[in-house]
């Protein structure tokens, strides 16, 4: 399996996972199309984590979902998602996804942990359902498995018989992270995984996702953190409007010489620790995209050429005016 | 501005989420209270939004002490707060457009001869076309959710403003955004700010000053010192 992603750099070694022209669009009612991701390509390799970065509604919940195979029977899938270099999420069928995908080829650390476990069972209770189902442990040897399970994700042993409502975001987050490492997926999605935690469990939590990537875990993390997203990720991808505009290395990314893409740019300056000025406007519709560059009537570089003309996705980025750093204003105005 | 005083409040009385927490906020001042999520700091705003009744303790608005909440709290102490919360999604009607969800606050307070005069001063400032203003919540994201809800939080022109982890599920640019607005109305109207949040760079970004909720330790005073 080849990607575009200099594959070399790390021997011939297979990503976990390749996606290639990954399309997803909705059919809706009335004709009208919704194109909710356009041509999404990238890998992620083991041991490497991979930070996918952009608003609410700029496609990546529905880019996850894809994986996943639970996207709604209304949408329509093109290109392909490998995994391990053998199986097509895109076209798998349902019970191959069931039985061997999720929970044990992909772990997923949800978005709403307290949500996402069984409010009426303990935490031990569905961890050991987890065991079984998973990894065929049984009888007396599942108490002692239950136990090696919450402790990887740092869960503690006194709060097993708890309930989901009686654990703090942060346990309630770990447990969740325990159930998605118990089949020892090579791979681990990450769904904002932050979402409403506060500053310090932010960091424990993806500190403790790294630890598990660091293990030779492959993760996708999913997040609109961008504080997060700089803590854990070797690289990120940016998102815009369905289409991914940028990737790059996270040290050059967050620190000098920054972001290629002025979407990417402004987002950064966005942060409260940086410049706090917003973006003007707002993201295009999906169901309405303009033909040109979709970020152009938000774009203070935008041209004739921009409005007109689609950038396409090349050297990891999608604009007309950075490839080469010359051409590209915002470098222009820093070298001034 | 805004006084609590030894605030006890939560939802079991053995057991309250807010226990002897004291704040002040004067008039014009932006504070920030920071603490963890879970901590109790969404019911001290609830309460300090007259939202919710206190077990115990006295809150003060512009002087007057406050003896009824929700709606039996006077018209003239409801309209002087506006709040704004986490989820939009929980606290907008689904069945409303966004025009009607900020123009709410004016039919229920029988101002609805201004419904369209504020709504299209209030549209441009949070950022919302003509077009959007005509959705309903599930039609538009998170973030347009939420900018028309600052907007039905600013419709009353309230005198304190009170945003609880306003922007917690938003990106960097949308926090940004509102938090410009925000601003920018304290700046032409004089009004005060509560902000009750979990990131710290944030609310120190935007605030006068930030106060940290106590520690959690059993059986001592957690007090806010304002
Ligand atoms: S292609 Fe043009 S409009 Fe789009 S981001 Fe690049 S400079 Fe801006």
């Amino acid at each position: 399996m080849t990607s575009d992603h200099d594959p070399a750099a790390e021997g011939a070694e297979v990503p976990v996972l390749a996606v290639e022209n990954l399309s997803v669009r909705f059919r809706m009612r009335g004709g009208r199309d919704i194109a909710a991701v356009t041509d999404a390509r990238f890998s992620v390799a083991p041991g490497e984590c991979l930070a996918l970065v952009g608003e609410s509604g700029c496609g990546k919940s529905v880019l996850a979902s894809a994986l996943l195979g639970l996207l709604p029977g209304n949408a329509e899938t093109t290109g392909s998602a490998v995994l391990g270099g053998d199986t097509d999420l895109l076209t798998a069928d349902e019970r191959t996804l069931a039985r061997t995908v999720r929970g044990r080829r992909i772990g997923l650390v949800p978005q709403s942990p307290a949500a996402h476990l069984t409010p009426v069972r303990t935490v031990r209770a569905q961890v050991e359902e987890s065991l079984r189902e998973l990894t065929g442990v049984r009888g007396s040897a599942l108490g002692k498995a239950a136990l090696v399970a919450a402790a990887r994700a740092a869960f503690p042993e006194g709060h097993l018989d708890r309930y989901p409502h009686e654990l703090s975001g942060g346990l309630a987050q770990r447990a969740a992270t325990a159930l998605a490492l118990i089949g020892d997926a090579p791979l681990l999605l990450a769904d904002e995984p932050t979402t409403g935690l506060d500053r310090d469990l932010v960091e424990r939590t993806v500190d403790e996702l790294r630890r598990h990537t660091d293990e030779g875990r492959a993760l996708l993390i999913i997040t609109h953190d961008l504080a997060a997203a700089e803590r854990i990720a070797d690289r990120v991808a940016v998102m815009y409007a369905g289409r991914i505009v940028e990737i790059a290395d996270a040290a050059p990314f967050f620190g000098a010489p920054g972001p290629r893409h002025p979407y990417a740019r402004g987002l950064l300056d966005a942060l409260p620790e940086r410049d706090f000025a917003p973006i003007p406007g707002m993201p295009p519709e999906l169901g309405a995209l303009p033909d040109g560059c979709a970020f152009a009537a938000r774009c203070a570089y935008a041209d004739a050429r921009c409005t007109d003309e689609r950038p396409a996705f090349a050297s990891d980025l999608a604009c007309h005016h950075a490839p080469t750093g010359r051409t590209h204003p915002l470098k222009e105005a820093a070298d001034a | 501005m805004l006084e609590l005083t030894r605030i006890t409040a939560g939802y079991d009385r053995r057991d309250p989420v807010v226990r002897e927490v004291s704040l002040h906020v004067a008039a014009g001042e932006a504070v920030g209270l920071l603490g963890p999520s879970g901590c109790g700091k969404s019911t001290l705003a609830k309460v300090a939004a007259l939202l919710h009744r206190p077990d115990a303790g006295t809150v003060t608005l512009d002087g007057t002490v406050v003896r009824g909440w929700r709606h039996r709290a006077p018209r003239e102490q409801r309209t002087a707060v506006g709040v704004v919360f986490q989820q939009p999604r929980l606290s907008a009607d689904p069945r409303l457009s966004l025009r009607e969800l900020i123009a709410q606050p004016l039919r229920s307070t029988g101002r609805r001869r201004d419904v369209p005069e504020r709504v299209a001063e209030l549209a441009p400032l949070v950022g919302l076309s003509e077009e959007l203003l005509e959705r309903r919540p599930h039609a538009v994201s998170d973030g347009q959710l939420q900018r028309a809800c600052l907007a039905r939080a600013l419709v009353l022109e309230p005198r304190l403003l009170i945003c609880d982890e306003m922007t917690a599920m938003l990106d960097a640019s949308t926090t940004a955004a509102l938090v410009a607005v925000v601003e920018r109305y304290r700046s032409e109207s004089g009004a005060a700010l509560l902000a009750v949040g979990h990131d710290r760079v944030l609310l120190e970004r935007w605030c006068d000053r930030t106060v940290r909720w106590g520690e959690r330790t059993a059986g001592s005073e957690r007090v806010a010192v304002g």
